[in-house]
């Protein structure tokens, strides 16, 4: 399945039941240099349009919501001490959570690449 | 006639350029000199007091008698004078020049102030001294109350919170305690505008409630639609900023008022830009509940770098009663200070706490009330008038080379966003950091968040025209420089300041929060 976007600038990319999901490179560079990353505990439920992270650049802090619905069944470990991982690689090593989806429905409501890169115009 | 032909030529004849001269052997740069961290000179055997050994009195420390060295800096006097002195002079001030920092209000401290505060009477009185020894200190807080519940035409003000964040709090425990005392501690719910000062929120969540965001609309202000939206029996207190961080007029502050009032909740306004207004809008008659004053900003209390704050607290007549010991009466002919919980029930009060163990900063309160006595109702007025004419000089002079983030007047700041760096390679941060070349410390940048890359410009009354003139040629020559390509300018800078562009990221990423010595043996040193 390929990757959708929220309007928030998180991605999204679904494999079975589970979706790892991360900040996209838009959002990374709008941020600057990544300095902390707080990520959720692994267990947690959360809803749809819930604070699920932190990201903390030298600009600025800011929350970064649940694309979807379901159970955090993962982290990205890594962004402790290399924060660094989401400027360079927003989009595969810089990943922060791995979510299992309770209502797959809610990927239909979200954007395709394309329309992402239409929204970031 | 007789000539002197051993004089010397008061002027350099010609200016060499530096060239492959741009370091010195010693570090220092002219007459800026190097200057190490105090402990960096390792020194542990000197002091600039000789204390002669104790003798004769055998040590009953036993045991706990320090074995190893404190390892503190010994320098002499004139080493120690020099090194904080060097400091000071590596710093930027408002008595060096203009100080730009929006939502700061960095304004000029008149000297009177600081010879009223020096004042023995004052400066000197000890927090637990007899009243009766302090009754011109009390007489001062009493009348300086009186100017602030006038000013803002509220009934009663809280003096003690020591600054800004903490006359937030002051206000937002009131709120809580008047909920409380209503049967409605259910209320939780904060509504706070996208803008806010960072401190708002933070304030809120202290207290036990939540926040809410409420978006902008198009204009900067608040969206009244969405507000409006987000009302219900849960929501305790909007917290508003009038004016705004983005330096505008919340024109709907009186609606906004009645519809928060009409829901059952209470309106906290941030006092932090109430020097767009004094003298000419009263708080009060807009239907504000609390509202805090920054004396060290308003009222020209000096507060760069660190200096004391003073948070009085102005409270409605629905918080009033729940306003925090202590606080100082007039009893008869004479002043004092309710201390306690059974005293304040006497004055049917209702105290919600205290937040202080004393009394408020005293000499911020003398130099505020110097101040106010020496401008007068009229200068106050005068005062905030001329601060939102300079801002808006600045915005009428760049906002055809830079760009003006939302149109019309401003208030006492003026808003830019990066629009007008767009392609050129430069950011707001390098923009700031060319400014430094320049000699001005920049200005408020990156915030508010509510547009992309903000530089918040707050010039207050302090400026003269030429002043302005000459800060406004600046940026608008950098401006100008930017679009032309001149991209290093911008990137490279500060080239001029005592250090060059700081590594912000790393500072972030690996924070050195502590010294510890370069090497393992300054322990040797001793």
């Amino acid at each position: 399945m390929s990757t959708r976007f929220t309007k928030d600038h998180e991605w999204i990319r679904v494999e079975g039941e589970e979706g790892v999901m991360g900040i996209t490179a838009y959002a990374a560079e709008q941020l600057g240099d990544v300095v902390f990353v707080e990520l959720p505990e692994v267990g947690k439920t959360v809803s749809q349009g819930d604070e699920l992270a932190v990201v903390e650049s030298v600009k600025a802090a800011s929350e970064v919501y649940a694309p979807v619905s379901g159970e955090v069944v993962a982290v990205n470990e890594a962004l402790e001490g290399e924060p660094a991982k989401v400027n360079e690689s927003p989009d595969a090593e810089g990943w922060f959570v791995k979510i299992k989806l309770s209502d797959k429905s809610q990927l239909d409501a979200m954007m395709d690449e394309a329309a992402y890169a239409e929204h970031t115009k | 006639m007789a000539m002197n032909t051993q004089g010397r030529p008061s002027a350099p004849l010609h200016t060499p350029d530096p060239g492959a001269y741009d370091d010195t052997f010693s570090g220092s740069r002219g007459l800026d000199q190097a200057e190490p961290l105090i402990f960096e000179r390792q020194t542990y055997d000197k002091s600039g007091v000789d204390f002669e050994a104790p003798k004769g009195k055998p040590s009953r420390l036993g045991a706990l008698e320090r074995t190893d060295d404190l390892g503190l800096p010994g320098l002499s006097e004139p080493e120690a004078m020099r090194h904080y002195v060097r400091l000071s002079r590596k710093n930027y001030a408002i008595d060096i020049g203009l100080y730009p920092l929006g939502s700061c209000t960095m304004k000029h401290n008149p000297r009177l102030n600081e010879k009223m505060a020096r004042l023995p009477g004052f400066s000197d009185v000890h927090p637990l001294q007899p009243q009766s020894t302090v009754q011109g200190a009390y007489e001062l807080i009493g009348e300086l109350a009186h100017w602030l519940m006038t000013l803002t035409n509220m009934p009663t003000v809280a003096m003690s919170p020591k600054a800004g964040a903490h006359g937030e709090l002051c206000g937002m425990m009131a709120i809580r305690a008047a909920l409380d005392a209503r049967g409605e501690s259910h209320r939780r719910r904060v509504l706070v505008p996208e803008s806010a000062h960072g401190t708002n929120p933070a304030t809120a969540v202290q207290c036990g409630f939540f926040c809410d965001e409420i978006p902008a609309g198009p204009d900067g202000r608040v969206d009244m639609e969405a507000f409006k939206g987000k009302l219900g029996d849960d929501v305790a207190a909007i917290m508003l900023t009038n004016p705004n961080t983005c330096g505008l007029f919340e024109r709907d502050i009186r609606a906004i008022a009645d519809a928060i009032h009409e829901a059952g909740g209470y309106f906290y306004c941030d006092g932090a830009n109430f020097n767009a207004i004094s003298g000419r809008v009263r708080p009060g008659d807009l239907g504000v509940d609390a509202m805090h004053f920054n004396l060290h900003k308003t009222y020209s209390t000096p507060h760069g770098g660190g200096g004391p704050g003073s948070g009085p607290t102005v409270l409605s007549a629905a918080l009033a009663k729940f306003a925090p010991l202590p606080f100082v009466i007039k009893d008869g002919d004479s002043w004092r200070m309710v201390e306690d919980e059974a005293d304040a029930k006497a004055q049917g009060a209702e105290p919600f706490g205290r937040m202080v163990a004393f009394h408020g900063q005293m000499g911020m309160f003398t130099r505020a009330m110097s101040y106010m006595l020496s401008h007068g109702a009229d200068g106050l007025k005068q005062a905030s008038e001329d601060a939102v004419l300079n801002a808006n000089y600045i915005l009428a002079r760049l906002k055809d080379v830079m760009t003006q983030s939302y149109d019309g007047l401003c208030m006492h700041e003026a808003l830019f966003d990066d629009r007008f760096l767009k392609d050129t390679g430069v950011s707001t941060l390098d923009f700031a950091k060319a400014m430094i070349d320049e000699g001005y410390h920049p200005m408020t940048m990156y915030f508010p968040l509510v547009v992309h890359g903000a530089m918040l410009i707050e010039p207050t009354e302090s400026e003269s025209k030429a002043s302005l003139d000459r800060f406004c040629d600046t940026l608008e020559a950098l401006a100008l420089a930017a679009k032309a390509g001149e991209t290093e300018r911008f990137t490279a800078a500060p080239r001029y300041a005592p250090t060059k562009r700081l590594d912000e990221t790393r500072a972030a990423r690996q924070p050195v929060l502590r010294w510890t010595p370069a090497s393992a043996d300054t322990k040797a040193a001793e």
